[in-house]
C-alpha cells in the first residue's frame, strides 16, 4: 500500500529494549502524531522511520524499503525536522535551507540555479524572504523553526517526520508551526509523522494518534479514542479533563488534585 | 496561506526584490590574499644574506613568461642563489603552510571542534615519530613521508578512539586526547632519539621545525601527496559545509557522513605527513591561518579552505622570511616564529569559540 506501514518494528539500544514489536501504518498524505510519556521511544521511534539506524522489522514507504536505500535516495524519500537542530554559525537562512537540495546536488559539486529558485519559492512560502540573508544564529526559536521546515521540505521527500517541533515556541508560534505543517501537507501531498509533547496539539491536528508506552503502542486510532482520561491517568499519571471539540478533536486539560490542592496551605 | 504571527523584527532587512545569492568565495578576499601572497614571495626572492639586486630578480622572474627572453644582468652565481637557494625554499614553504592550513581547517570540519588543528590531534607527533624512526633505521630519505604518514595514521586514530572512549563526542574530550597521544608518542620518540645519538642532531633540527636544507628534491618528494591531499580536501568543500550541522542531520541530508569524515581525515593527514616529513614540526599554521580567515571573511568552507590554502603558505614564507633575518647570519627555526605568533592567538582562540564551529 501506498504511505508509511512499519511492521513489528524494535531496537535494543545500550541493552535496553527501548522499541518493542511496534505496527503503524499511514496512509498516503495522512499525520499521525506519537504521544507518551518522557522516554516512551517516540524520538527512537521516528529515527527509524527516517531509516538510519538498524532495527528489528520492516519500514516501508510507498511500497519501498528505507532500510535498502542509499543515502542519498533516503534524503529524496524522507525529510526531518530534528528536535534540537544545530544552528551552524555565520550559515544564511538561504545557505540553511540550501541544506536540504543535498540529496540533488552532485556528490562533490555545488548548488545549481534550479535549486536556488526551489530554494527562494520554499523561502516565499514560508514567509522566509525577508530573512534569507540573516544568520541562523541570529533568528527567534520561531523563525528558526520556520527555517528548519523549509530545509526539510527543500528535500521535497513525500514523507516528513516532525520531532516535537513546538518545544521551543510559545504557544502562538507553536500553533502556527503546525497550521503550516497542515497547509504544507495538504498542499505537497506529505505524508507526516510527528511527535508532540502537548497533548492538545496531539489532539487538534492529526488524522491519528498512537500512544507510545514502554516502546509499544499502547492505543491507537482517532484522537477522541486515544486521548481519553482513563488512558492519560494510566500512562502518564496525570490528571485531566478531556473536552470534546466537535470538528478538531479533543482539547486536553490538566487539573489539580483536589485532595492535595486542600492539603497544601 | 495564513498570516506570519512572527513578522520579521528588523527594518532593515533586504528587500524582497534583491536576488538569492548562495554563499561564495568574495573576490576581494581572493584578490587580498593573492596579493599578499605574491608579495610575500618577491620580498622573500629578494631577502637574504647574498645580496641580489630586485630588478634583476623582477626580470628573472618574468623571464619565466612565454616569449619573454630578457637580461637582467644577474650573474651566474646570483643566479644560482635565486633559483637553488632561496626559489625552492620558498615553494616548499608555501606547499608545507598552505597544507597545513587546508589540513587544519580539514580536521576541524569533520570534527566540529574549532580547536582540530594537526598538532593538537597528535597527527604531527605520530608523524614526527614515524619519521624519527625511519631516520634513525635506515638512509633511504624517500621512505620518509611513508614512515610519517603510518606514523600520523596511528596518532589520529588513537586520538579519536581514545576522545571517543573517554568521553563521548565532546570537543574537548578529543582535544584532551589529542594532547595525551601527542605527548606518548613523542616521549617514544625522546627514547628513540636517546638511544640512536649519532643521529640525534639531524632529528633534533628536524623536529624544531625548518625550510632550511630545502632543495628541488624535497620539492619533488612531496609535491604528488599534497597536491592529492589539498584536492580531495577542498572537493569537500560543500561536504564539510553540510556537516557543520553535526554527523546525525548530515546523514539526514543524505550526506554519507562517516565516508566523508574518513575521506577528509585520510587527505589531511597524508598532507600532514607529507609537510612535516620535510619541513619538521612546525606548529600553529593549522589553527591560526583557518581562523584568522573565518574571523575576516566568512565561516562557510568554501571561503575558509581556498583562502586558507593561499594564507596559509603566504603566512609560512613570510614566517621563514623572518626566521631566517631576524638573527642574521644565524637562523631560527621556523617552527619558534610561528609558535611565537601562534600561542597568543591560539589563547585568542580559546576566549573566542565556545562550542562547535
Amino acid at each position: 500500500m501506498s504511505g508509511l506501514v512499519a511492521s513489528r518494528v524494535g531496537i535494543d539500544l545500550l541493552g535496553r529494549t527501548v522499541i518493542d514489536d511496534v505496527s503503524v501504518t499511514v496512509p498516503a498524505g495522512g499525520w499521525l502524531t506519537l504521544v507518551g510519556p518522557n522516554g516512551a521511544g517516540k524520538s527512537t521511534l521516528l529515527r527509524i522511520f527516517a531509516g538510519g539506524v538498524a532495527h528489528r522489522g520492516r519500514v516501508d514507504f510507498d511500497g519501498v524499503r528505507l532500510a535498502g536505500l542509499g543515502s542519498r535516495e533516503r534524503a529524496r524519500t524522507v525529510a526531518v525536522v530534528p528536535q534540537e537542530p544545530a544552528r551552524p554559525s555565520g550559515m544564511t537562512v538561504l545557505d540553511y535551507v540550501l541544506l536540504g537540495r543535498t540529496p540533488y546536488v552532485p556528490y562533490l559539486g555545488i548548488e545549481s540555479a534550479a535549486d536556488v529558485a526551489i530554494v527562494g519559492e520554499l523561502l516565499e512560502v514560508l514567509d522566509l524572504r525577508p530573512l534569507a540573508s540573516r544568520s541562523v544564529t541570529s533568528l527567534s526559536s520561531g523563525e528558526f523553526q520556520r527555517v528548519v521546515l523549509g530545509r526539510a521540505l527543500a528535500q521535497q521527500a513525500p514523507l516528513l517526520l516532525l520531532d516535537e517541533p513546538t518545544t521551543a515556541l510559545d504557544l502562538g508560534h507553536a500553533q502556527h508551526v503546525l497550521e503550516l505543517v497542515d497547509e504544507l501537507r495538504v498542499a505537497r501531498e506529505l505524508t507526516v509523522v510527528s511527535a508532540l509533547h502537548d497533548l492538545t496539539f496531539a489532539g487538534q491536528f492529526a488524522d491519528r494518534i498512537a500512544m507510545l508506552v514502554d516502546g509499544a503502542v499502547a492505543a491507537e486510532g482517532v484522537a477522541s479514542d486515544v486521548l481519553t482520561e482513563e488512558l492519560i491517568a494510566t500512562h502518564y499519571g496525570a490528571r485531566v479533563r478531556v473536552v470534546a471539540d466537535t470538528d478538531r478533536g479533543v482539547v486536553v486539560v490538566p487539573v489539580r488534585d483536589r485532595a492535595r490542592q486542600e492539603a497544601s496551605p | 496561506m495564513t498570516t506570519p504571527l512572527s513578522a520579521p523584527k528588523s527594518p532593515a532587512e533586504s528587500p524582497a526584490e534583491s536576488p538569492l545569492r548562495p554563499v561564495r568565495l568574495p573576490r576581494r578576499w581572493l584578490l587580498l590574499a593573492s596579493a599578499l601572497l605574491v608579495g610575500v614571495v618577491v620580498v622573500g626572492m629578494a631577502v637574504g644574506p647574498a645580496g641580489v639586486p630586485l630588478s634583476g630578480i623582477v626580470v628573472e622572474i618574468v623571464n619565466y613568461l612565454p616569449g619573454v627572453d630578457l637580461d637582467g644582468g644577474l650573474s651566474d652565481l646570483e643566479s644560482a642563489v635565486l633559483w637553488e637557494l632561496r626559489a625552492p625554499r620558498i615553494v616548499l614553504g608555501l606547499l608545507v603552510g598552505g597544507m597545513l592550513a587546508l589540513a587544519g581547517a580539514g580536521y576541524q570540519g569533520v570534527f566540529r571542534n574549532p580547536l582540530a588543528d594537526p598538532y593538537l590531534l597528535g597527527v604531527a607527533a605520530g608523524a614526527g615519530l614515524g619519521a624519527t624512526l625511519a631516520i634513525v633505521t635506515t638512509a633511504d630519505r624517500l621512505l620518509l613521508p611513508i614512515a610519517a604518514f603510518v606514523g600520523a595514521c596511528v596518532g589520529v586514530a588513537a586520538t579519536y578512539g581514545l576522545g571517543r572512549s573517554a568521553g563521548g563526542r565532546s570537543s574537548d574530550s578529543l582535544i584532551l586526547a589529542g594532547v595525551a597521544v601527542a605527548a606518548f608518542l613523542t616521549a617514544i620518540q625522546t627514547y628513540v632519539n636517546q638511544r640512536h645519538s649519532d643521529s640525534l642532531r639531524e632529528v633534533y633540527g628536524w623536529i624544531l621545525g625548518r625550510l632550511l636544507t630545502a632543495g628541488w628534491g624535497d620539492v619533488v618528494m612531496v609535491l604528488p601527496y599534497i597536491a592529492v591531499a589539498a584536492a580531495v580536501i577542498l572537493a569537500h568543500r560543500r561536504l564539510l559545509d553540510v556537516m557543520s550541522v553535526g554527523h546525525a542531520e548530515a546523514g539526514g541530508l543524505g550526506v554519507p557522513a562517516a565516508r566523508v569524515r574518513l575521506v577528509v581525515v585520510l587527505a589531511a593527514t597524508l598532507g600532514t605527513a607529507a609537510a612535516v616529513a620535510v619541513s619538521g614540526l612546525i606548529g600553529f599554521v593549522g589553527i591560526v591561518v583557518p581562523h584568522l580567515v573565518r574571523m575576516l571573511a566568512g565561516t562557510s568552507y568554501r571561503i575558509v579552505l581556498p583562502l586558507a590554502a593561499i594564507v596559509g603558505a603566504a603566512f609560512l614564507v613570510g614566517a621563514d622570511l623572518i626566521a631566517r633575518t631576524i638573527v642574521a647570519p644565524g637562523e631560527l627555526p621556523v617552527g619558534v616564529v610561528t609558535a611565537f605568533v601562534g600561542a597568543p592567538f591560539f589563547t585568542l582562540v580559546l576566549r573566542t569559540s565556545r562550542g562547535p564551529a
